[in-house]
């Protein structure tokens, strides 16, 4: 019961922060996480990511973090992300094998976000993973990421690099190794 | 100001509820979410303002911490930078521990933050960076205050360097202690990439609440400490306080003094009252100098005994504190502290002196030196530890504090 009560209490605690920052996004709040609301273009898509942010890496891979809002009125889902940081990316879902070790796996036909819902991409949780880093991603740096949708639309996000102990799940891919 | 008052800010209440509304059919789920937060805190949602509640301002011109009310707790660490931080490093470290800041401050979680809980209640809680000499040399800056630097060496000092100094000064202020906790350990961990802790100095006050608000703390001797000092929101304050002439990225900074004085608790139990009020100058009942009935009367230094001699003495801390040069004042802010004693003492306390000044030189050290030559009050205290630090300005929403350093 323990583990059911705090999933609640984080859901309520990623919900409260996205609407807060979304609240605050009319008054150009965060420059660290806001959908860039650029020039008009057709294919951007509704969506809003909050509370985004990277666990900092030398090398290797590292994992992206945040909450996804569908505020549009068509449900969507998240085919594919690109970063010039890293060589390529992917969508991440973990994986219990019943002995309490969770590993993540690449999550078959993307993330499905319904509209008006959110997507929680946590330690832990779903969340995009980022593959052969081009350069550090140090604390304190940004990285921009393109996400896609299946409609074709696509958001370009920032979200600042942080330290993070935690995020050390293994890699149930084979091809790129424990991290 | 408080979440949920007209100045801005909000609940969690009005967050959850007035967000659910408009996010449509993410209503229900808020709502859940809700009902499981009071479920699980066994909070009934009582709309009374509480003391956790409160939420103090990060982003303004000048940084919080300072002319806010003192808060009952508080923190104060200061880093050495790694030999190998340069000035992009640390702008990526202030930038960080901004953001940090700016989300706790209003009671919520941090990015990262691994318990996410802990950030729920702001308690007043402030996030103060000071920068050291080191830091604003490594930040390339061209000039730089002539008061940045260590104080100059007084007689009754017995300085460690363990207490001294330091490169980067965080000072952190709630009203509950575990708000402090996590908001320290939060940014530490964020900011070890960049530097060590030096020394972490932990104060206290009386408990929100206890006291009638405004009320001067008293320090571990039992003295009313703190009297005179500017009123907050004044344009004497501001005059005090505040740079308005130094190097361009300290406009709307000040310069901090922090100075940990060790209080010989045994000795000062030698002492009878008539003794005690005789070395400060003041009554320890009401704090009123000893020619006046209220704390805030002034002084009158000319009034003498049936025996002729001063009524406060010309030793006494009053005496000896006060200028007759009304530039050579100072914003007090410090806090007691009360660690755990070494050997046979039972008792390592004292007063962690903070105080807030335009330039160091020109207002603290010529009362500082006054104090040295003779004060009565020295006989039982020592300053074993002293670091002064530039506060830069406030910064706004989206940006970081240092942005006009580095």
């Amino acid at each position: 019961m323990r583990t059911m009560k705090r999933s609640l209490l984080t859901s309520a605690l990623t919900v409260a922060a996205a609407l807060s920052l979304a609240g605050c996004a009319g008054a150009g709040a965060s420059a660290t996480s806001a959908a860039d609301s650029g020039a008009g273009s057709v294919a951007e898509a509704s969506v809003i990511l909050t509370d985004g942010w990277a666990k900092a890496a030398e090398t290797g891979m590292t994992a992206v973090f945040g909450s996804l809002e569908n505020a549009g009125s068509e449900d969507l889902v998240v085919v594919a992300v690109e970063s010039d940081a890293a060589e390529s990316a992917e969508l991440h879902e973990m994986v219990g094998d019943g002995s309490g070790t969770m590993s993540m796996r690449e999550k078959d036909g993307g993330f499905p976000i319904a509209a008006g819902d959110h997507l929680h991409l946590e330690p832990g949780g779903n969340h995009i993973m980022l593959l052969g880093l081009t350069a550090p991603l140090l604390a304190g740096d940004e990285v921009a990421l393109e996400i896609s949708f299946d409609d074709g639309s696509t958001i370009e996000v920032t979200v600042p690099v942080k330290d993070y102990e935690g995020a050390n799940e293994s890699y149930d891919g084979g091809e790129h190794g424990a991290h | 100001m408080t979440r949920g008052s007209a100045g801005g800010g909000f609940s969690r209440r009005q967050l959850l509820i007035g967000g659910a509304a408009a996010a449509g059919a993410g209503a229900a789920t808020a709502l859940g979410a809700e009902a499981a937060w009071r479920a699980a805190t066994g909070s009934e949602g009582s709309s009374a303002t509480t003391v956790g509640d409160a939420v103090v301002p990060f982003h303004g011109e000048h940084q919080a911490g300072i002319e806010t009310p003192a808060q009952a707790h508080a923190l104060f660490v200061a880093l050495d930078l790694h030999e190998a931080v340069d000035v992009a490093a640390l702008r990526r470290l202030m930038r960080i521990v901004s953001d940090d800041a700016a989300r706790l401050t209003r009671g919520e979680p941090a990015l990262a933050d691994s318990e996410p809980e802990l950030a729920l209640v702001p308690a007043r809680l402030t996030v103060t960076f000071g920068f050291g000499s080191a830091f604003v040399a490594r930040a390339g800056a061209t000039a730089s205050p002539t008061w940045l630097r260590p104080l100059p060496a007084f007689t009754v000092d017995r300085l460690q360097p363990a207490w001294s100094d330091g490169d980067l000064l965080i000072q952190l202020g709630a009203d509950d202690p575990v708000t402090v906790a996590h908001a320290a350990r939060m940014l530490l961990k964020d900011a070890r990439a960049f530097g060590s802790v030096r020394w972490s100095q932990r104060g206290f006050r009386r408990a929100a609440g206890t006291e009638a608000s405004g009320t001067t703390m008293r320090n571990l001797f039992g003295q009313v400490d703190g009297t005179v000092n500017p009123e907050p929101g004044s344009a004497d304050f501001a005059d005090v306080v505040w740079v308005g002439d130094g190097p361009r990225w300290l406009d709307g900074g000040t310069g901090m003094v922090l100075r940990r004085v060790a209080m010989d608790l045994d000795g000062w139990d030698r002492v009878d009252r008539p003794g005690r009020e005789f070395a400060i100058g003041r009554r320890l009942d009401t704090g009123a100098p000893l020619t006046g009935e209220a704390e805030r009367d002034d002084p009158d230094f000319e009034a003498v005994t049936e025996l002729g001699f001063p009524v406060i003495s010309e030793v006494s801390h009053l005496r000896r504190a006060r200028s007759d040069d009304p530039r050579e004042r100072i914003l007090r802010r410090g806090y007691n502290y009360d660690d755990a004693p070494a050997g046979a003492s039972v008792s390592d306390a004292g007063l962690i002196f903070v105080s807030y000044q335009a330039d160091v030189d020109r207002q603290f050290v010529p009362i500082q030196r006054r104090l040295d030559e003779v004060d009565l009050l020295n006989q039982w205290t020592a300053p074993i530890g002293s670091a002064v630090f530039a506060i830069p300005p406030g910064c706004d929403e989206g940006g970081y504090i240092g942005e006009t350093l580095v």
